[in-house]
């Protein structure tokens, strides 16, 4: 690759790097501040934002950890939360399989929501999804995670009207934009109405986190049955 | 070792092996069919409306509207600038207390 291309491929994921650090701040922030609330020191937040790094998660584990569960059932959450990802490792890993075997361990270790999103992004647009954009995106929204981490540890106790700032809200806001990225899919509206009508059902039914799984798999199923079946072709 | 260095350990390699996981295993497979094909396809639209959904359906006239906006203005500008602009409305709206 020339060095010149190589260039233009990380000021690309640097580029895509941006709004994620920005969304993703107050919920760094937010996990520090509830972390040191629920008894971890500003050492151990940081350090666990810096090895789970997967901030749904963090938050939950975070929360049954405030109310004296046993460590073995708050890990099983946190791996619930997470299921996901083997979805995401298996989806893009199609794109990540001519990475030199390093470079692909280190890259599935950065493979949070936007991270995902974005590569799947940029692999339909025809894009290389090289090493130096997936690393120059990671960088930046891992280092900042637990910044940010650290900041709301550390000062936590300082946001007075977390809700007028909208702090719960931006992540909404950007996930919808990443799915409205995808709608040329096919099938994607119903895919989309599968996944949120289920997600919101089994929110109300089983209650958080099993309504990602349970919304998702709704989604990738209906996904799998409408697909055209070759063996069968239509007359 | 304490528990929080037990759980913070354990949810870390966890973590990662689902992120390992699910290429380590396709990736056993030659070929793949256009079944399981169309449904890796459809992974990030429908996990991605798994954590929207429940957050919209609680929403008030703020919430909904800065969706509604962030919808509209996707299909439009650049990924950034809808959310800036999406993100400004919600706080305005609550602002004013809608």
């Amino acid at each position: 690759m020339s060095e010149s291309a190589r260039r233009a491929e990380i000021i690309d994921g640097l580029k895509a790097s941006f709004p994620v650090v920005v969304s993703s701040a107050p919920f760094g922030m937010l996990f520090g501040a509830l972390a040191v609330k629920n008894g971890l020191t500003i050492g151990e937040s940081v350090a666990m934002s810096a090895t789970v790094y997967a901030g749904a998660s963090q938050m939950v584990g975070i929360e049954l950890f405030g109310k004296s569960i046993a460590p073995w059932l708050v890990v099983l959450s946190i791996f619930a939360v997470n299921f996901r990802h083997v979805l995401y490792s298996a989806s893009v890993g199609r794109r990540l399989a001519q990475w030199p075997a390093l470079a692909r361990w280190a890259g599935f270790f950065f493979l949070v929501d936007p991270q995902y999103a974005e590569a799947e992004r940029r692999g339909e647009q025809g894009l290389p999804v090289s090493p130096a954009w997936y690393f120059a995106m990671a960088a930046p929204i891992y280092v900042f995670w637990f910044i940010d981490t650290w900041i709301g540890a550390t000062f936590g106790a300082l946001i007075k009207d977390p809700h007028g700032l909208g702090l719960d809200f931006l992540l909404p806001l950007y996930f919808l934009g990443m799915v409205m990225g995808f709608r040329q899919r096919p099938l994607w509206l119903p895919i989309v109405a599968a996944s949120g009508v289920a997600s919101v059902v089994a929110w109300h039914v089983v209650g958080s986190p099993w309504h990602v799984s349970i919304g998702a798999l709704a989604g990738v199923a209906l996904a799998a049955l409408l697909a055209p079946d070759p063996g069968r072709p239509f007359a | 070792m304490t528990d929080t260095v037990f759980i913070i350990v354990s949810a870390a390699a966890l973590t990662y092996a689902t992120r390992f996981g699910g290429h380590a295993v396709l990736s056993r497979f030659r070929t793949l069919h256009p079944r399981v094909d169309a449904a890796l396809n459809a992974v990030p639209a429908a996990v991605l409306t798994t954590l929207i959904a429940p957050a919209a359906a609680q929403g008030g006239p703020a919430e909904l509207a800065s969706l509604a906006l962030m919808a509209a203005l996707s299909t439009r500008v650049s990924m950034l600038t809808a959310f800036l602009i999406a993100a400004a409305m919600l706080v305005g709206a609550r602002q004013m207390g809608f």
